[in-house]
């Protein structure tokens, strides 16, 4: 892990490389808590996201790690937790 | 007696054109889509020459959205596109009731090449952490079928099939089987292309491509110059619809049905027996109830190798009659391309049925070992009722498919016709 704080800016940037734009949704408020599939992600999305997480951040995350990750929030505290 | 499926729609991506509309226009004005290779820098191949549906044209991003864009390969944007235009063009109205009645069948030769390449670069050069998710299927053949059934819930019968440029029409002929298993409507056709330097080597390892830097003298059938083709990209994806079908949904028009269809497969080579192209041209005209003096037009599969030029020039004079049929070749404007090369020809037959123009075969000037008349000029305003459309594939693959024009109303549309160029003239 990297001393680099990861936040949601880092988290879209990387989404919207990888997977490209978010679905331009109303996600009830706050985007923290939209759910990939509220942003139109699927599942391939996530696992691209979580690749290019482990390049740029070294942050290993398995599948039972990335089923948990269902939210954009959830992401974050999991790379943070290194 | 069933009636055949009809096409309600077209979706056209071409090299001389974008959407049905600029693309019909351009193949009867004899405008080419083919230039020196942009895609790529082609200087140091044996072939430098492509027809391509420049991204600068196309503009990807304006029409689709990113998360699409992401995860596809150019051709891939291409035939998603083309899909969208064929439903707009039919009118067909999303609804989840349908989805089961109505699937998505196309051909293709190699899949998403430029992505894939790129992909196994980063593998090769960075290592398997650096290769995108989505090479696991953006790369894969059958990657159209499937984002365009995804996009448009279209979850009825699918698939697709690979027989080279012979796939255009064998995806429409496996489209009219699945109607007549009780689906309803079917997208289907091919768009294909794969100009990258991956798939230039693997093409020009075919030995077909013409080396020639001359975009007027670089692709020329049934003439005496003929040195191979033009690789190019694009294609056509068409709604074709049960009859009864279209006509119960109040389908706005139908540009004509898909009379008859057969396939065969050549001999092996060196056995000394007779190429299978002749008994598939048969073979779809019996299919199709049609006689061959019925036959107003034939759109070629112009390899535009001496030999292949003139297995298909015999066939279709021994079917046909010496310099008995008008023969023509738009693809001479756009280059072939391969598995979405016959599912445009079928579009231009259609279009060709609806204006009563037979669209030309540019800078060709037919050699006389051919025994067929090469159309080299716009011809029409006519009355074209029924095109035959040839396709083949490399490995020995021949498909044919007869196109109808929409029943009942020949005689009120010879007057349209009459009426718009008379408007035209003006």
């Amino acid at each position: 892990m990297s001393d680099k704080i990861f936040e949601l800016t880092d988290l879209m940037r990387i989404l919207r490389a990888g997977a490209g734009a978010e679905q331009d949704v109303d996600h009830g408020g706050e985007i923290l808590d939209a759910t990939f599939d509220d942003l139109g992600y699927d599942s391939i999305a996530l696992l691209e996201t979580a690749g290019r997480i482990n390049r740029e951040y070294g942050v290993t995350m398995d599948d039972d790690a990335l089923a948990g990750c269902t939210t954009l929030r959830r992401i974050i505290d999991r790379v943070n937790a290194g | 007696m069933t009636r055949p499926p009809v096409v309600t729609g077209i979706g056209v991506v071409a090299p001389n054109g974008l959407g049905s509309v600029d693309y019909w226009s351009a193949t009867c004005a004899g405008i080419s889509g083919i230039r020196a290779v942009e895609r790529f820098d082609a200087q140091g191949y044996a072939s430098v020459l492509a027809g391509e549906v420049r991204e600068k044209d196309f503009k990807a991003e304006e029409r689709l959205p990113g998360r699409l864009l992401a995860q596809t390969d150019h051709m891939t944007r291409l035939a998603l596109v083309a899909a969208n235009w064929a439903l707009e063009d039919a009118k067909v109205e999303g609804s989840t009731r349908d989805a089961l009645d109505r699937g998505v069948i196309t051909a293709s030769s190699a899949g998403g090449f430029e992505f894939g390449q790129r992909e196994l670069q980063n593998l090769w050069r960075m290592g398997n952490e650096y290769v995108s998710a989505y090479q696991s299927f953006a790369w894969f053949y059958a990657v159209n079928t499937g984002q365009i059934s995804i996009r448009h819930g279209l979850k009825g019968p699918s698939g697709v099939v690979v027989t080279d440029q012979a796939g255009g029409l064998d995806a429409i002929a496996q489209a009219r089987r699945q109607l007549r298993r009780g689906s309803k409507l079917i997208l289907c056709g091919g768009v294909d292309g794969s100009i990258c330097p991956w798939g230039w080597i693997a093409q020009m390892a075919g030995g077909r491509v013409s080396h020639s830097d001359d975009p007027a003298a670089a692709y020329l059938p049934f003439d005496d110059r003929a040195a191979g083709h033009v690789s190019a990209e694009g294609g056509a994806i068409l709604v074709l619809e049960d009859a009864q079908a279209a006509e119960d949904r109040g389908a706005p028009k139908v540009y004509g049905e898909i009379a008859g269809y057969a396939a065969t497969f050549d001999p092996q080579p060196g056995t000394g027996r007779e190429p299978a192209l002749k008994r598939a041209i048969v073979g779809a005209l019996a299919d199709a109830g049609v006689a061959h003096d019925e036959v107003d037009v034939v759109f070629a599969d112009a390899a535009a190798v001496p030999s292949m030029d003139q297995i298909e020039a015999d066939a279709i004079a021994a079917v046909f009659g010496v310099r008995a049929v008008l023969v023509t070749a738009p693809k001479s404007m756009t280059g072939r391309m391969y598995a979405g090369a016959a599912a445009l020809d079928v579009a231009a037959a259609l279009l060709a049925i609806r204006d009563g123009l037979i669209p030309p075969t540019i800078n060709v000037r037919p050699a006389r070992r051919y025994p067929v008349e090469v159309v080299t000029a716009l011809r029409g305003p006519m009355l074209v009722q029924v095109a035959v459309v040839i396709a083949r594939g490399q490995g020995g693959f021949n498909s044919v498919l007869v196109v109808r024009g929409p029943r009942g109303n020949a005689g009120r549309k010879r007057e349209t016709r009459e009426a718009r160029y008379v408007r035209q003239d003006i």
